[in-house]
């Protein structure tokens, strides 16, 4: 019978470690964006990356606007560029101060939370994202060169797996750890719907395309934009069909950016948070995911294609946020307070 | 040993080494130099000065890796810079250093009987020892202090002592920080590196350890938590990322494996101090306060301040929480209170002054003024009321018209002023640009008290990386070296 986890009787009496008991909510907090910082660093790179590639093989459909929108950055980058051209987007989403998704804002904000995780979070941890945001924030427009995109991508990439190679090795298991990996695989779960709806709004309506030469190029993008392409071809060798991708996305357990997957460890964190750290305020919480999880688990890939899969991505999107929303409420209540000692601003949104 | 034989041995690295008319930590001490002196010596002279740059750039990538920084202010953003060090260690002999330990030890104790007496029955005043208006009205006396019992009668949990050596090797007292003296973290930081990076130069020697800071800061801070709880909670109250030594406020929270936190993390309830966890409130009982008193209650001190906790003076009145150190302990370090110590040692402990002070002349007295005044070109002024070595006037180095222009600022404000006659800092080999010189440096113990004090065996060796200024302050240009005590 599953986890176990609400029936759960700690071997240990109570807190072993003075840490246990005492995360700070505004160190919760941090954990979790840390995880959604660095993991969005990560997708924004695959995604410049792939578009990169994908876009010069020429594969004119899918073109750089495809990130505008999957970020639902349109009116934003139109205020500003006048097309979408390579030079623009990828400035734009590398190296520009002023637009929030850039990676540069947020290796900025993953080092901002960094340092004030510094207490709890391993040495070898801050000294990696030391090093790697601040050369990420010395990045300059000469960086981000056609000729050069490719390279800096896959450093970027390996940078941010590199951070979550030394977190899974040196983080102490604690409640700080099961934050951190609920920013982690939120962000995940909102990354992987984007994905599909945008292209499913790009590719599916096209009718006439679908299944085509160029058909399938696009599809191999959006895998290898979520890291899949090749658990996909091991998976499914002959089926690279839009259903199949779609399911394999949503769906697939061993796929470790999957839906299915992401939403596993996000239940699974906040069910030790419930047991093993005894939090009240999860149970809602909880359920909430468990009914997402259901719906997903229930029906098939076709049912959702059928029924409109734009709508159930972005119903799931609207879960998403609804559960960071309850998990901030639950863990970090604003403060009710007579003084305005809240006014200093977060650094998150 | 001959001096012909030693001055061949120091041939390499120190070849060039000028030494001049000051005392020199490592190489021109008044009596022979002690064994293990002579072995560091001896094993730098053979480094090499490439081998030793090579060294000392190991050091600084690993201190910008790691992020070992204070913040140092710009017009537009806070720059992260790494201090300064100095991979030439500064050693002190096992009896240097127990002069300096009780020392220390009788100054911490001197201090606490003092602020003890001030906020209760004021007997050193009724005396006439210290003037009652010097203290009075000083303006880090609390009003919020009079008449409160702390736990163990302990004021000052963690001091800092400045201190210098004169030309004869001699340790005096520049000043006492008993506020919120910073820099102990770099003296671990500087040791760790130095064991890493230069392990061939330590190799054998009896060197005191420093790792022992944390948890005894950790022990004395529950030592002097509030009487009849039974696990004492303590937290590291910080002003956040932004405040200059927010690094080191990580590393003491990390050395004690206790919460670091912001005013926003603490609420007070009845009088009882909790922080906010993802569990609720959890109490706090003894709060190390790395934020100044004006900051800390925005209820009592400083309504504007957004850095502090509403209701914490409250409840540190009544007994419910600790906070070390204690509020209103700058009448303390006051520059000015400094000239009396030597007295208020005398008064309360009925001892001669371990450690003496630097002779010092205070402007607020008509004497101390006049001979300021008249040997201002021979003098150090220092503001009473700063830090950080602004506002200083060194004599012997200002012009003409920079002295005529300090003589008129003490005669507008006379009172915020102390002068004290230049003295020759020791100097200690530094690896500099051109190769290694002598630098002037300083001391700074730290002494850490619960129950009782201990002082952390080493202390902050800050060095003035220019040559022949004695402004030694990280703000300043200032750099750290790594400070070994030797067991025996």
């Amino acid at each position: 019978m599953g986890a176990g986890i609400m029936t759960q009787v700690s071997v240990f009496p109570a807190p072993l470690l003075p840490g246990l008991r005492n995360l700070l909510s505004r160190y919760a907090e941090n954990m979790m964006w840390l995880a959604r910082y660095m993991e969005r660093i990560e997708n924004m790179a695959r995604l410049i990356e792939v578009t990169g590639s994908s876009v010069r093989a020429g594969s004119v459909d899918a073109g750089w606007d495809s990130i505008i929108r999957i970020n639902a950055d349109e009116e934003f980058f139109f205020r500003h560029h006048k097309a979408a051209t390579e030079q623009a987007v990828v400035t734009f989403y590398i190296t520009e101060e002023g637009n929030p998704d850039s990676i540069l804002s947020l290796a900025r904000c993953a080092r901002e939370n960094a340092r004030v995780l510094r207490p709890l979070i391993s040495t070898e941890m801050w000294m990696h994202l030391n090093v790697f945001t601040r050369w990420v924030i010395e990045l300059g427009p000469g960086d981000v060169g056609a000729g050069y995109l490719s390279p800096l991508c896959t450093r970027l990439k390996q940078d941010c797996q590199t951070h979550f190679g030394i977190t899974e090795g040196t983080l102490y298991r604690d409640q700080g750890w099961l934050f951190y990996s609920l920013g982690k695989n939120l962000e995940r779960a909102d990354q992987i719907t984007r994905l599909i709806d945008i292209k499913y709004h790009t590719l599916l309506p096209s009718g006439a395309g679908v299944g085509s030469d160029i058909d399938m190029s696009q599809w191999t993008s959006v895998l290898r934009s979520a890291a899949a392409y090749h658990a996909f071809r091991r998976v499914l060798p002959d089926g690279m069909t839009p259903a199949n991708i779609v399911g394999f996305l949503l769906k697939n357990d061993g796929f470790p950016r999957s839906l299915s997957n992401s939403l596993c460890n996000v239940y699974s964190a906040l069910g030790s948070l419930a047991g093993e750290y005894r939090l009240r305020h999860c149970g809602p919480i909880l359920e909430r995911v468990e009914e997402l999880r259901v719906t997903l688990a229930e029906q098939t890939v076709e049912d959702i294609i059928v029924r409109g899969l734009h709508e159930y991505m972005d119903w799931i999107q609207r879960e998403l946020r609804q559960i960071q929303n309850e998990i901030a409420q639950a863990f970090w209540p604003p403060v009710v307070s007579v003084s305005a000692a809240d006014g200093m601003a977060q650094v998150q949104n | 040993m001959s001096d012909m034989k030693m001055a061949a041995q120091a041939a390499g690295l120190f070849a060039t080494y000028d030494i001049p008319d000051f005392f020199c930590e490592l190489l021109n001490r008044k009596d022979l130099p002690p064994p293990g002196l002579q072995l560091v010596r001896d094993r730098l002279s053979r480094f090499g000065l490439a081998e030793l740059r090579r060294r000392a750039a190991a050091v600084e990538a690993q201190f910008y890796r790691l992020g070992i920084t204070f913040t140092v202010y710009s017009d537009r953003e806070a720059i992260d810079r790494v201090l300064p060090f100095d991979v030439i260690p500064r050693v002190l002999t096992a009896a240097e250093w127990d002069h300096v330990d009780r020392g220390v030890q009788q100054r911490v104790r001197a201090i606490n009987l003092f602020l003890h007496d001030i906020y209760h029955d004021r007997h050193i005043l009724r005396d006439n020892v210290v003037p009652a208006e010097l203290v009075l009205g000083n303006a880090n006396y609390c009003q919020a202090m009079v008449g409160l019992d702390v736990p163990g009668g302990v004021y000052v949990h963690i001091n800092g002592t400045d201190l210098v050596r004169d030309r004869d090797g001699r340790f005096l007292v520049l000043e006492d920080n008993a506020r919120t003296p910073s820099g102990v973290s770099y003296v671990l930081e500087d040791r760790q590196m130095m064991l890493r990076l230069m392990p061939d130069l330590a190799t054998g020697l009896d060197i005191r350890p420093v790792d022992e800071y944390g948890p005894r800061l950790h022990r004395a801070l529950v030592e002097v938590a509030p009487a009849g709880v039974m696990d004492p909670q303590v937290v590291l109250l910080s002003p956040g990322i932004y405040n200059a030594a927010y690094f080191e406020h990580v590393f003491l929270a990390r050395e004690m494996g206790i919460p670091l936190v912001e005013g926003r993390d603490l609420l007070v309830e009845d009088g009882r101090v909790y922080m906010r966890t993802v569990a609720g409130p959890r109490p706090v009982h003894s709060i190390y306060r790395r934020l100044n008193d004006d900051f800390l209650d925005p209820q009592v001190f400083n309504p504007d301040s957004l850095l502090g906790v509403p209701g914490l003076v409250d409840a540190y009145r009544r007994g419910n929480v600790t906070l070390a150190n204690a509020i209103g302990t700058g009448v303390a370090d006051d520059k000015a209170v400094y000239a009396y110590m030597p007295r208020i040692i005398r008064y309360y402990l009925d001892e001669e002054p371990i450690l003496t002070n630097v002779e010092t002349h205070i402007c607020a007295e008509r004497a101390g003024l006049d001979y300021t005044l008249a040997n201002l070109e021979n003098l150090v002024v220092k503001p009473v009321g700063e830090s950080g070595g602004y506002g200083l006037l060194i004599g012997p180095h200002a012009t003409r018209a920079e002295l005529d222009d300090f003589r008129a600022r003490l005669r507008a404000d006379p009172a915020n002023y102390i002068s004290q006659p230049v003295i020759s800092l020791s100097v200690s080999p530094t690896l500099c640009p051109a190769g290694v010189e002598a630098r002037h440096v300083d001391l700074r113990p730290f002494a850490v008290t619960g129950h009782d004090t201990w002082v952390l065996p080493g202390g902050l060796s800050r060095v003035a990386l220019r040559k022949g200024s004695l402004v030694v302050n990280s703000s300043q240009g200032g750099g750290s070296k790594d400070t070994w005590v030797l067991a025996s």
